[in-house]
């Protein structure tokens, strides 16, 4: 008999018992099998059955659900067949996991030098007394900066990558032989994302392990993974080498998600994928995708397709994998930004000379520890000015400041110095308290996380009744009718009204909190990572949603993200922020073309881009830092560029090219 | 840390300083003044109502007055009572003695027991041992104090004579006497208090358990026990610190029901007594107590919290 694959999934089936007694399927029949030596993504939108998947190839299932049909061996072993305890002797050690949020899946409790010990404790060979030296070696290993102080702290005391490569270190720790990954780098910063992913390629190939890749982010699949799986409503659809699944697609579904990830080399919006997933225990009569499908007919509706090889070599669930030539070709985007351009003449907000602090002077502290100097202001000499009917984006890594520029101009955090102006001539007050009624409507912020910003038990229409009662006194009929027409806009309809948060999607959550923004009819709005939580499709389709609402009304953005492609999709300028300094600043596509201010350079240099054929270029050791240095220029510690002395000690020049483009750099722009 | 602990100090003593105030202005504010009220019933005439005033030194300016209460009750000395003969610290003292004793041995019953319960309840979730468990201590919680009690006097004391059902013993005794009398009321007051605490840690111990970190710590291969005491019973019982204080401090303000029905000489009777007495400042004088054991309890409940909760302490110990 041949040798199983090493991980190997046979027509498994999980799903759960509904409350009316059914039981509901999330995962249907689905085979997935992956040998040493290899790494497989698996791609879909949230929703599909990623995570289920992977965990079910460890033996795990979350609370509720179970494993209907099929098997799922690792190694020959049957993992479903295991009882606990000899489950508990595998897990960790010879198949390991890296969990879809690692800074909720570390202990807070315990140290990290604990945790990963305990790792060592379960299933590493090595002696007991190398247990330390080991430990600060495999933090080394993921570059995590000054591993012995690290080892002592505790999960809450890193930063988001830091927590995510402890977990990476975690996993290493039993020397596995297969890596589960799930989402090991979403939410991360591009140079930090980028720096993980190579580091996993190289260790997948060192050890000859086997790698599953889940991930809605088909960038960072491109980058690690040989073959690619696409899953869709908890089925398999598309299985086949990652060039032929990334660049030909021969399903509508990826072609679909594929279309919707914006490119760094265009400056229109991406296609949106209309409509959602059917969610699990909707009946399905012939192809789950066949009310988003351009290609769909009357067979697709009433006869589900099969998984089957194709000519060239590729497995489809489709019957019409010939016929995706006629859709819209990947890299050229039918969804132009239309935009209105900014009206050069008037300015909407000015910002002058911003510096915004944390540190709060408190009377006992200054008692006891007189003194002591303060330090650097985490946002300094922000002077920007925002012309009305104009989108600025502002980019850069965690911890740069996009957000406390914000809240600044929110009115939720008072800025130590500068004026930010509204229309030239209004001065905003500091503290939204003080701000008058007018002014208030003026301004609408959305934040990056529909579920913390929608309040979980008030209704569709209570979310939206309160802007309008409190800008435009409205009830009865015409607060209905106002609700439902803005429903309409963010192209919802008022059937919507009805329901709770929980019981809309991520998409949807996204586009009430939008509506509830332009309820107030507010000139300026604010966009905190308004789509860094939702998947591709999702995204795309909010994003064409913003612009569509700036061109009926004339607002103006400040949109907010560290997803450059999708800065560079929506904005007309864009701001690049390094720890709260600005480094430059320009229209869109001068930003993105040479010259760069350095930092630009790493920033764009990190991108993953949905092709297996473009590589990023990293820089050698960059690791996010802390706080702005006190002097000098704000990129010194990490600029390739540096040219010395003069970066430490002098603010960089502001040096203006064309077109409004500045760059703040010591290096003369002919050179950058 | 240091700087921390030296502003929750001082916090403490502003909020006792504030209450004192409030407990004073607000005897000052009621009609007529502890002579006529004590005196009230004897139809007393305005020689005796002088005479007493004079013998408790109402004729002083309040402030005076509040500033040598206030002076005396931070050496210990609480002054008079209104009968102007008894030391105040010493009847309280006695009570205050025999509430912490009853106080104490509830909590020694009742928070592990309490916590071993949540714990298990909350780990079989929605299966036998919870069921029950559950079951039993909505049941604690929503009969009164007073009819369990009854209850168990009618069983422990009356059918089986097992138990005396009431306390006898003088509210000076030493704390060996009033064993076995306190026994019941101590096995009332620890039920009561269980049912609180252990819903808390079972539902604590739920949402734990559904937590990302606890799948992370079993598909790293963690066998299920040494998982529930490394990773979630640290993290679980973290909330339970603050409901023990408050219920710590439930129990030393005095448990007057429970007193009442027992004849416990605690806190809580001799502050009805004094008050069907009118006895003002004996009055004050507990409410000055009650309110102090609450800003403690609380206090070092919060330093508990902090020192156990990495998050907390590490926010004032590195920068
Ligand atoms: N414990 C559970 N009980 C019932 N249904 C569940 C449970 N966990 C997940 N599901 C459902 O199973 C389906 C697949 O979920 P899964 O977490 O595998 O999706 P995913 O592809 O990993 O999504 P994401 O990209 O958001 O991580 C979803 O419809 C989800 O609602
Ligand atoms: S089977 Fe039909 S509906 Fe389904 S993806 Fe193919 S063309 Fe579209
Ligand atoms: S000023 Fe110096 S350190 Fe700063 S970006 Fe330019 S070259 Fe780099
Ligand atoms: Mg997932």
């Amino acid at each position: 008999m041949s040798k199983q694959p090493f991980i190997s999934v046979k027509d498994l089936s999980v799903g759960y018992n509904s409350r009316s007694g059914s039981t509901i399927e999330v995962l249907r029949n689905v085979s997935l099998d992956i040998n040493r030596g290899e790494s497989i993504g698996l791609v879909g939108e949230s929703g599909s059955g990623k995570s289920t998947l992977a965990l079910a190839a460890m033996g795990y299932f979350k609370r509720g659900l179970r494993a209907l049909a099929g098997s799922a061996h690792f190694d020959e072993i049957d993992v479903l067949a295991l009882n606990r305890d000899e489950l508990q002797k595998i897990r960790g050690g010879r198949l390991a996991l890296i969990p879809q949020n690692s800074g909720q899946s570390l202990t807070p409790t315990m140290r990290i030098g604990q945790q990963i010990n305990e790792a060592l404790q379960l299933h590493s060979k090595v002696n007991a007394r190398q247990f330390q030296s080991r430990v600060i070696e495999l933090l080394a290993q993921v570059r995590l900066p000054d591993p012995t102080a690290l080892i002592t702290r505790y999960p809450h005391e890193l930063s988001g990558g830091q927590q995510q490569r402890v977990a990476i270190a975690m996993a290493l720790a039993g020397e596995p032989d297969a890596l589960l990954l799930d989402e090991p780098t979403t939410g991360l910063d591009v140079t930090t994302q980028a720096h993980i992913l190579e580091l996993l390629r190289e260790l997948a190939q060192k050890r000859n392990m086997a790698m599953l890749y889940v991930s809605h982010d088909l960038g960072a699949i491109s980058r690690v993974c040989d073959r690619v799986v696409v899953m869709y409503a908890g089925e398999i659809v598309l299985t086949g080498t990652a060039r032929q699944v990334l660049l030909a697609p021969r399903h509508p579904y990826a072609h679909g998600l594929l279309t919707s990830i914006p490119r760094l080399n265009q400056t229109s919006l991406p296609l949106a994928l209309d409509g959602r997933p059917p969610m699990p225990g909707e009946a399905i009569n012939g192809c789950a995708f066949a009310d988003r499908c351009a290609l769909v007919d009357e067979k697709c509706r009433t006869t589900p397709p099969d998984l089957h090889p194709i000519p060239s070599g590729e497995n489809v669930r489709c019957f019409k994998s010939d016929m995706i030539s006629d859709m819209p070709a990947l890299n050229v985007k039918a969804g132009q930004r239309n935009s209105a351009r900014p009206d050069a003449e008037s300015a909407a907000l000015g910002l002058e000379s911003l510096a915004i602090s944390y540190e709060k002077k408190d009377w006992l502290s200054s008692l006891l520890t007189p003194g002591a100097t303060p330090r650097p202001a985490t946002v300094d000499a922000i002077n920007i000015k925002i012309q009305r009917g104009e989108t600025l984006g502002l980019v850069g890594e965690s911890g740069s400041g996009k957000s406390t520029i914000l809240k600044a101009i929110a009115g939720l955090i008072s800025p130590r110095e500068g004026v930010l102006t509204l229309h030239d001539d209004i001065i905003l007050t500091p503290r939204v308290e003080d701000r008058p009624a007018p002014t208030l409507r003026q301004i609408q912020l959305i934040f990056q996380n529909p579920d913390d910003s929608l309040n979980p038990r008030h209704t569709v229409a209570q979310i939206l009744a309160q802007p309008l009662r409190l800008y435009y006194s409205l009830s009865g009929s015409a607060l209905h009718d106002a609700s439902a027409d803005l429903l309409e806009r963010v192209r919802l309809g008022a059937h919507y009204l009805d329901r709770l948060p929980s019981q809309l999607s991520g998409g949807e959550k996204q586009r009430v909190a939008i509506a509830r923004a332009f309820a107030a009819e507010p000139e300026i709005v604010l966009c905190d990572e308004v789509t860094s939580a939702l998947d591709v499709s999702v995204q795309a389709a909010v994003l064409d949603l913003l612009d569509e609402l700036k061109t009926q009304q004339g607002t103006t953005y400040i949109f907010v993200s560290h997803d450059l492609a999708v800065v560079k999709a929506i904005s007309d300028r864009v701001a690049v922020l390094y720890q709260g300094r600005l480094c430059e600043i320009g229209p869109a596509d001068a930003v993105y073309k040479a010259p760069f201010h350095p930092y630009t350079d790493v920033l764009l240099g990190a991108v993953l881009e949905p092709d297996p054929d473009i590589a990023p270029i990293l820089s050698a050791d960059d690791v996010v830092e802390l706080s702005p240095p006190a002097r000098g220029c704000c990129f010194q510690r990490r600029c390739p560029r540096k040219l010395g002395d003069i970066c430490d000690h002098e603010t960089p020049p502001v040096r203006e090219l064309a077109d409004g483009h500045v760059i703040r750099c010591h290096v003369p722009a002919s050179d950058l | 840390m240091l700087l921390m602990l030296i502003r929750r100090v001082l916090l403490g003593l502003v909020t006792v300083c504030i209450v004192s105030l409030i407990i004073f202005a607000g005897v000052e504010i009621l009609p007529g003044d502890a002579c006529t009220q004590f005196l009230g019933e004897y139809q007393a005439d305005d020689e005796l109502l002088a005479q007493c005033r004079k013998d408790l030194d109402l004729n002083r300016p309040a402030i005076d007055r509040f500033a040598e209460w206030a002076g005396g009750a931070m050496t210990g000395d609480l002054g008079l009572a209104v009968d102007g003969k008894t030391k105040i610290s010493l009847i309280v003292g006695d009570r205050l003695q025999n509430s912490l004793l009853l106080a104490l041995c509830a909590m020694g019953i009742g928070v592990p027991l309490a916590l071993m319960l949540g714990v298990i309840t909350g780990l079989w979730r929605d299966r036998m041992p919870d069921l029950i468990g559950s079951t039993l201590a909505i049941f604690a919680m929503t009969i009164p104090e007073f009819v369990s009690a009854t209850l168990l006097i009618l069983i422990f004391s009356i059918w089986l004579g097992w138990l005396p059902g009431i306390v006898l013993t003088s509210a000076s005794a030493p704390a060996a006497e009033f064993f076995p009398e306190i026994l019941l009321p101590v096995i009332v007051l620890s039920l009561v208090m269980c049912a609180h605490i252990m819903r808390m840690v079972r539902s604590s111990v739920i949402e734990v358990m559904a937590g990302d970190y606890i799948q992370m710590a079993t598909l790293k291969g963690v066998p299920y026990w040494p998982m529930v005491f490394r990773h979630a019973l640290p993290n679980a019982l973290l909330p339970a610190i603050n409901v023990v204080a408050l219920t710590i401090a439930w129990l030393l303000g005095g448990v007057v029901v429970i007193e009442v029905v027992f004849n416990y000489p605690g806190l809580g009777r001799l502050m009805i007594d004094s008050i069907s007495d009118r006895d003002l400042p004996v009055v004050q004088s507990i409410a000055l107590i009650v309110a102090s054991v609450y800003v403690c309890v609380n206090l070092a409940a919060d330093l508990l919290t902090m020192l156990a909760n990495p998050k907390l302490r590490t926010m004032y110990t590195r920068k």
